[in-house]
């Protein structure tokens, strides 16, 4: 018992301070809290850190993490003044300030781009509800 | 009284560790909360399971959470009217919660909850209590059967299925659509907003009603909406059942439903009396059950008012609620709950570092509806805080689909594939 316990500790401290790095990365602390917020709620649609699932039929354009913020600034402000023709975004970019769009676009250019894979769906209990 | 004298090695021997993180059974005591605290989140649906990722994230790892939710997979509500349509089964829509509880340390209590002690900041359940320094509650909607006291029983709900909880209910339905004769009657009642998902209703009616068109054409959908008109996305459902399905859909506004037989599926109105082959009634609904445990609802009105800067209880100090609980102007969807529950999760991590939370949150809603097996809409909105008024209000700009499309359907399945992989990885 005492060995398994130990083991469990010990894999507990690598893993947390493995977590705290890994957080570090990409919490990004000079981000302001209202940007933190207002990027994951793009993660409907664009992935958790605009790293949108790989193989989904967006993905070219869904794939926000790493973009040139240039590019991201150029499009958003176009579905904004309604030049770009949008078929869900200028709905997003019309709500968004001029300084909220440039944010965004500094955020995600900061993030890492990475094979997300989609979930992987399983049989459903026959104890569910 | 309390069990500070609990320690480490206690806890492990008492809580049955599996694989580090996650518990069978709990007894956790508060001495060994780490520097920042500990939050405890009743409920594993969008709203508490984003609170849950987000915590541990922006608190780099600082803040324990705990979430407590009684099912063992996580089962989708979005999408869910295409398994009565036909194009996908519930299998589809069923997820572990193994990713999230080990990519981010979340700790998991599979249990159901029986009562909360806002007091002394405990929340009791059938195999264990858990003190907390702060509590999400995030427990989704519950049917109000009072108002149909005929549909109470596990029984009657198993001849009148709800389905409006995604899970073995919607098989259920669907398996009755299958067994309906060509010709038959299926008929779906609608309660006065606020419900879960304002849209789903409308399309719901559209996948029963696409599957007919294809597999049963001389059958009927037959809609009885509480509310005075179609409330989401109106122009393009009317023109959705004009266009694609002028025999099948009978869409009945100010139709609330009196009675229900359940014996003979005849619903009466105060008009009329119909007898359906199938009957789908969506029941009034209100908070959910650890919401009316921890006395959250208002006297009056059965959701829960909050601070829309860090979704803090208006009655009831360091208890947040977040999701379809909450009394917003918000609309009650997926999406919606992890805004909500991001900007609460944003503003713990700060009010426990001692910080304040972001005096102004910005969040969007995106929600997609399918008219059949491939085209879907949208409707989407930015919405912003108003100070003035303390609630969050749409921004400019918002609004739905010209028409539905193939295209959006793509974008619909893409939404459905990110919000999976955000909330429960």
């Amino acid at each position: 018992m005492f060995k398994i316990h130990f083991k469990l500790i010990l894999i507990s401290s690598v893993y947390w301070a493995a977590y705290a790095q890994a957080s570090e990365d990409i919490s990004i602390s000079a981000v302001n809290l209202h940007t933190r917020v207002l990027a994951a709620s793009c993660a409907a649609c664009h992935g958790t850190l605009g790293r949108a699932v790989t193989g989904s039929s967006l993905e070219r354009n869904a794939v926000l993490a790493g973009r040139d913020p240039e590019d991201f600034t150029k499009k958003m402000f176009g579905f904004k003044d309604g030049s770009r023709r949008g078929t869900v975004m200028h709905h997003h970019a019309k709500g968004l300030t001029e300084a909220e769009i440039k944010q965004l676009a500094l955020f995600f250019s900061q993030q890492k781009s990475a094979e997300i894979d989609p979930l992987n769906p399983q049989t459903l209990n026959t104890h569910h509800e | 009284m309390n069990k500070s004298h609990f320690n480490r090695r206690d806890f492990i021997k008492a809580a049955g560790v599996i694989g580090g993180l996650s518990f069978s059974c709990a007894v956790f005591s508060m001495a060994n909360k780490p520097p920042m605290g500990r939050v405890v989140i009743i409920g594993g649906g969008y709203a508490g399971t984003t609170a849950a990722k987000y915590i541990r994230l922006w608190s780099l790892g600082a803040v324990e959470v705990i979430v407590i939710e009684k099912s063992s997979q996580f089962v989708s509500c979005p999408m869910s009217n295409l398994v009565l349509g036909g194009t996908r089964t519930i299998h589809d829509l069923t997820f572990s919660y193994d990713l999230v509880k080990k990519n981010h340390g979340v700790k998991w209590v599979e249990d159901e909850v029986i009562s909360i002690n806002t007091e002394v900041k405990k929340v009791m359940m059938k195999r264990g209590e858990i003190s907390y320094d702060r509590l999400i509650v995030a427990p989704g909607v519950d049917f109000n059967y009072e108002v149909l006291p005929e549909l109470k029983t596990t029984e009657a709900q198993q001849k009148i299925p709800h389905a409006w909880k995604a899970g073995w209910q919607t098989v259920n339905l669907r398996k009755q659509l299958e067994a309906m004769p060509d010709g038959g009657v299926f008929v779906m009642t609608i309660p006065k907003a606020p419900y879960r998902c304002p849209p789903g209703p409308y399309e719901r009616a559209c996948q029963v009603a696409s599957y007919f068109k294809t597999n049963k054409p001389s059958s009927k959908v037959i809609v009885l909406d509480a509310n005075a008109e179609v409330i989401s996305k109106k122009g393009l459902f009317l023109k959705a059942w004009a266009e694609l399905y002028p025999s099948i859909v009978d869409y009945r506004p100010d139709s609330p439903i009196k009675s229900v037989d359940v014996a003979s599926k005849t619903i009466s109105t105060d008009f009329e009396k119909i007898k359906a082959h199938v009957l789908n009634v969506i029941p009034p609904q209100t908070a959910g059950k650890p919401a009316k445990m921890a006395n959250l609802l208002e006297p009056d009105y059965p959701w829960c008012e909050v601070d829309f800067l860090t979704y803090e209880s208006k009655t009831v100090p360091y208890v947040h609620i977040v999701g379809d609980s909450v009394a917003s102007g918000l609309p009650k969807s997926a999406h919606i709950a992890t805004s909500q529950a991001r900007v609460c999760a944003s503003a713990i991590v700060e009010l426990m570092k001692g910080q304040s939370p972001d005096p102004a949150p910005v969040f969007a809603n995106t929600c997609y509806s399918y008219v059949d097996d491939k085209q879907a809409m949208h409707v989407a909105n930015v919405f912003r805080y108003d100070a003035p008024k303390k609630i969050m209000v749409p921004a400019e700009g918002g609004g739905v689909s010209a028409k539905p499309s193939q295209e959006e359907g793509v974008y619909a399945k893409a939404w459905a594939q990110n919000i999976w992989a955000d909330v429960l990885t």
